[in-house]
């Protein structure tokens, strides 16, 4: 290979991997809440463009960049345990698919009201982060991506931090190991699982930032959960960790398919590579890279 | 006195799963301050499902109390949701230990302070109390606890609850699938909490020979319905009503054979 081509191959892969970052951001949202209720929260994707919708909006009608992130994140923890109080505890030791179902009910509620509250107009979201290519030995890369990455290590960072050393932390993993043992030990699930969707609200709100300043803040923001969905087959449902592999595997993947592949199919692979990939894969491990083993002797 | 004064009193209760199979049908049974009571009864029998209504844990498993009432300590538990319970100090050890199998057994143990929200200090001293009782935990106490013996999850989950701080102890068959030396070393550690601490403790067994050793009154349950109480001492005598109760040959085949096989891999 020509030290060009190679050059080139390193660029398309960077690229690749930063894009994916963005994927495992949406992932992430989805493992929190799996992992610690069992549900799979379909709406995971409308709290994104919530959140977003938000956030553009105040600072359009002048409130300052930090005041409006705050407001936004207090909107978040309401919304949060709202969810919980209406559409869960209600649910609670139902079947996973019923639980499914309302949170697919739920997107759609949430997409509405933002859309009622905040109007359908596309915004501008500027963070006043360039997205400039700069160059490093030779390979052009986003400084947008860099952030948007450098923001993504550091929440995975906070929230294993939180998982490990707190004690709320602790009660998150015992719940996602045994619900009905936490029950019996005391542990007030109602908080735990109110404190979850907050967590994912969080991280819906720094998801639907990055993703609003990419493709602007408008309804087809939502649709990003579909392609969460393919790095958490890759990944695993339960795990973090698996969320950015996932994410890196996906993001890379189909940048390079649609650079090396798609010249013989005629392009448009990027748009579908994730999901074949995720068959694929779902054939091989279904219960993703890091997806939890049980840990038991025999 | 006993029937009047207790830490726990179950009036007349009859239990259903899923709103309509039935799984007690009047149960009686009062656990005076400072008594262990053993609850005896074959598999099925309705043992397990009494003491998750003692602990209100049924309406999670879609069961629900449909007569009768539970009291602790004079207040009715169906009034109070499990963890408020596990706060007032009625502490439920589950059948099968439900250990936390990904956290490590000194993390399973704080979750028993988290359920409890004790402070630091307390936090540290029940630790410290819970490795003297179990020195094998305290080795192991950074090891993931779905990696450790039958025997150190269930001494885990005791060691969990006894983080709470209970006075009242639910346990629901501590022996199983367990080697008889360590249901020895379990039974004798509740028995000197008993003694020491006057915990009260109402465990359910399907090894009754065990749990009349060291009980001080049995109840029988046969069909979910109390069929006989009375002192340890006077049960233990009766060995036609071990026979017509507990299912005789299987729980003398069930107290030795499994256990050999545990410790085979252990």
């Amino acid at each position: 290979m020509e030290w060009y081509d190679f050059l080139f191959f390193i660029e398309v892969l960077v690229g690749g991997l930063l894009s994916g970052v963005m994927y495992s951001l949406v992932a992430i949202g989805f493992v929190l809440i799996y992992k610690t209720s069992g549900v799979l929260n379909f709406a995971q994707g409308a709290m994104l463009l919530f959140a977003a919708l938000t956030f553009v909006s105040l600072v359009e009608r002048g409130i300052p960049f930090a005041l409006a992130l705050a407001i936004t994140l207090l909107i978040m923890v309401a919304l949060g345990f709202a969810i919980e109080r209406t559409v869960l505890r209600p649910l609670v030791n139902r079947s996973p698919m019923t639980l499914f179902m309302a949170t697919l009910g739920l997107s759609y509620i949430i997409e509405g009201a933002a859309q009622l509250l905040w109007g359908t107009q596309v915004h501008g979201l500027d963070l006043g982060i360039d997205d400039t290519p700069f160059e490093v030995y030779g390979v052009f890369i986003s400084k947008f991506d860099l952030v948007a990455a450098g923001l993504a290590a550091a929440m995975v960072g906070g929230l294993s931090a939180f998982f490990h050393w707190t004690r709320i932390g602790l009660a998150f993993r015992a719940v996602a190991d045994d619900q009905f043992a936490a029950l019996a030990v005391g542990l007030r699930l109602n908080r735990i699982w109110g404190t979850v969707w907050t967590a994912a609200g969080f991280v819906a709100l720094v998801a639907g930032l990055l993703w609003g300043a990419r493709l602007g803040v408008q309804f087809s923001l939502s649709l990003v959960v579909l392609k969460a969905l393919p790095v958490l087959v890759l990944g695993g449902f339960d795990s973090i960790l698996g969320a950015i592999v996932g994410g890196l595997i996906v993001g890379a993947g189909e940048k390079l398919a649609e650079v090396y592949l798609g010249p013989f199919v005629g392009g448009g692979i990027e748009g579908w590579f994730a999901y074949a990939l995720a068959l694929a894969f779902l054939l091989v491990r279904p219960g993703g890279l890091f997806g939890k083993k049980l840990v038991e002797r025999v | 006195m006993a029937e009047t004064a207790g830490i726990l009193k179950v009036d007349r209760v009859a239990a259903v799963y899923a709103g309509a199979i039935a799984a007690l049908h009047g149960v009686d049974l009062t656990v005076a301050p400072g008594e262990i009571v053993a609850l005896l009864g074959s598999n099925g029998a309705g043992k397990s499902t009494l003491l998750k209504a003692v602990s209100n844990l049924l309406p999670a498993e879609r069961g629900a109390v449909t007569e009768g009432r539970i009291l602790f300590e004079g207040q009715d538990v169906a009034t109070l949701a499990p963890a408020a319970l596990a706060r007032r100090g009625l502490v439920t050890v589950l059948e099968g230990r439900h250990c936390f199998r990904s956290l490590t057994v000194e993390e399973n143990l704080l979750t028993g302070a988290l359920g409890r929200s004790s402070t630091r200090a307390e936090t540290k001293a029940d630790l410290e109390r819970v490795y003297a009782l179990f020195p094998r935990l305290a080795e192991k106490r950074r090891t993931t606890s779905g990696l450790i013996s039958g025997g150190e999850q269930q001494m885990t989950a005791i060691g969990r609850g006894l983080m709470s701080r209970p006075r009242l102890f639910v346990l629901d068959e501590p022996s199983m699938g367990l080697a008889p030396l360590v249901v020895r070393e379990i039974f004798l550690t509740l028995k000197r909490l008993n003694r020491e601490d006057g915990l009260s403790i109402l465990v359910a067994e399907q090894n009754s020979a065990v749990a009349l050793d060291y009980a001080d009154r049995a109840v029988v349950v046969e069909n979910g319905v109390s069929k006989l109480s009375g002192p340890a001492a006077e049960l233990r005598q009766r060995a036609d009503i071990k026979d017509f109760y507990l299912g005789g040959e299987t729980t003398s085949i069930r107290n030795t054979d499994p256990a050999p096989k545990e410790e085979a891999f252990a």
